[in-house]
């Protein structure tokens, strides 16, 4: 029963690669010509199979080509904080002492600060982008990375596999390398899925605001803005970018969920 | 050379020393220490049994050699190994001499192996970390080779295993593969044989032998088993909270045995000499703490 979580999170967090994957290829009508002619069609009717927008731009390609930029923004903002907060947790956590204070409480201020105040702060420094929302996502990111990498560092550590690598000789940087970042690689795993699905909300919120993706590029959080003047005449309008969010995220949760049950001994006997 | 006869001090005159310990004591943070004033000498193909109660501080005394000591460990004395001093010595050069001039053998061979990385690779690493010393040569062959060498005679699956695939004497046979790797001048082996069972105990103990010998390395073998250490080792060292308390060859430790805790170690030991329906003797019938 415990693997459900596991199977259905990676078919919605497939589900979605498969989609932004075909939008690059193919959409059933284009997601970006403004068309005076059919707007607000509803669903099921001249083609459209989920009505169109105010724009007269077909729903479901716009849902198609969104979810190519928030998988994009997902992993890179993921893939900046793995590559800044691993290595920072894995340096406190072989170091020790000191080095390890001045990090761990660097990350707890780094915390706190709200990632929704760095990318504002980011937008109104070098002007709203794609980049500035998975820069602004992924330095917000790194401490949770962080955290984790050095208490799976500290861990590893203290393993007779390491004492051993090191009475063979193995210099730290090594027993980082080849023993460490292997044996927490699962676990870091697990946080990078967890991660990849607050950042695709964290996307879907500043694109709402108008922090990330210029338009006309369609994303689902800019689907929501442009739904709400439609709020009462075409709510179904809303429904839809809020469905695929909610899948979205869903499914990462379910899929990290999953993974660390898998990944941990001690539920083993449950199964 | 005499392992029967003859007093510690005369019996390895003449011979190079190989591990020089001096006076050493340990200490973590503000406790008193786990090692006060232990001196030691091993000379060149010499095995030197250190044996003692778990918290006896062997384990800290090997580690200290290794200079393996968490950070904020204190040491005071002198180790040397070919007469360098290895206290004191920063890291770098001392991770130079891990491996290569001396190496350790640990307890627990279920978690001295790396879950990740396959065993052949694993032996590998010892090979590459001392590429100097070894001169050259396809490492895959060697390390098929030195894990031949240590019984593994089906080489090439072993290698190709990871550890949780293996049992637990082929595991220390790996473990020993790769302390052995480098012909080091120093073997230390932590109770190596402590977590097996008697048959692959014995089985273990005659390959260390017939290893040790062939390389000509000395060994510092720890452990609490005087019969496992009066197969291995010439001479014995007896220690009981942080100190020695007796030091010599083997045949005047097993018969001729100053100190009470030393008495009743060896009594406790040849339980062959016990007559039938009689208790069999304990440690505490000769020596109790606070006595």
């Amino acid at each position: 029963m415990r693997r459900a979580n596991l199977l259905v999170g990676a078919a919605l967090v497939g589900l979605v690669l498969v989609i932004a994957a075909v939008s690059l290829v193919w959409t059933p009508h284009d997601p970006i010509r403004v068309d005076p002619a059919h707007v607000l069609v509803p669903p099921l009717q001249g083609g459209f199979l989920l009505g169109t927008d105010g724009f007269g731009i077909d729903v479901l390609s716009r849902l198609m080509v969104s979810a190519r930029f928030c998988v994009l923004v997902g992993i890179i903002a993921v893939g900046i904080a793995a590559l800044v907060g691993v290595p920072l947790g894995m340096v406190a956590g072989q170091r020790g002492g000191w080095v390890s204070e001045l990090i761990m409480r660097a990350t707890d201020v780094w915390y706190a600060f709200p990632a929704l105040l760095l990318a504002i702060l980011l937008a109104a420094a070098v002007g709203a982008s794609t980049v500035t929302a998975m820069v602004a996502i992924g330095v917000a990111t790194v401490p949770a990375f962080a955290r984790v990498a050095r208490a799976g560092t500290v861990q590893v550590m203290a393993q007779d596999y390491v004492l051993a690598a090191r009475a063979a000789g193995t210099p730290p940087i090594r027993v980082a390398a080849r023993h460490v970042l292997p044996n927490i690689a699962p676990t870091i795993g697990v946080q990078a899925s967890v991660s990849f699905g607050i950042a695709i909300l964290a996307e879907a919120a500043l694109s709402y605001l108008g922090l990330s993706t210029r338009p006309p590029t369609p994303t689902w959080g800019r689907m929501l803005r442009d739904a709400q003047t439609y709020l009462f005449s075409n709510p179904e309008l809303a429904v839809w970018p809020g469905l695929a969010i909610a899948v979205a995220v869903l499914g990462c949760n379910l899929l990290g969920d999953g993974l660390r049950d898998l990944l941990d001994p001690r539920l083993k006997e449950v199964r | 050379m005499s392992t029967e006869h003859g007093s510690g001090g005369e019996r390895s005159e003449g011979v190079e020393t190989t591990l020089a310990v001096s006076d050493l004591t340990v200490s973590f943070g503000r406790r008193p220490p786990s090692v006060r004033g232990v001196s030691l000498r091993i000379g060149r193909g010499e095995r030197l049994g250190l044996i003692g109660e778990s918290g006896s501080g062997k384990s800290v005394t090997a580690l200290a050699v290794m200079g393996l000591l968490p950070e904020y460990a204190q040491t005071w004395g002198s180790v040397q190994l070919a007469e360098q001093e290895l206290l004191g010595m920063n890291d770098r050069r001392l991770s130079r001499l891990r491996g290569s001039a001396m190496s350790m053998v640990f307890q627990e061979p279920m978690t001295a192996l790396d879950p990740t990385m396959r065993v052949g690779r694993q032996v590998a690493e010892v090979f590459a970390l001392h590429a100097v010393r070894n001169g050259t040569g396809a490492t895959r062959h060697r390390v098929l080779n030195a894990l031949v060498e240590v019984g593994l005679g089906e080489g090439e699956r072993i290698a190709n295993a990871y550890p949780h695939e293996l049992s637990g004497g082929q595991r220390q046979r790996v473990v020993l593969a790769m302390a052995l790797a480098n012909a080091p001048d120093l073997v230390i082996c932590d109770e190596p044989t402590t977590a097996l069972d008697v048959t692959v105990q014995a089985q273990v103990l005659d390959l260390l032998d017939a290893q040790l010998t062939t390389r000509g390395s000395s060994c510092l073998f720890i452990s609490h088993d005087l019969a496992v250490v009066a197969r291995l080792c010439s001479s014995v060292a007896v220690m009981l909270d942080g100190e020695i308390v007796e030091q010599g060859p083997l045949g005047q430790i097993l018969h001729d045995a100053e100190h009470p805790y030393t008495r009743g170690l060896v009594a406790a030991a040849r339980i062959d000499r016990v007559q039938r329906g009689e208790r069999l003797p304990t440690v505490a019938d000769f020596w109790e703490r606070g006595r």
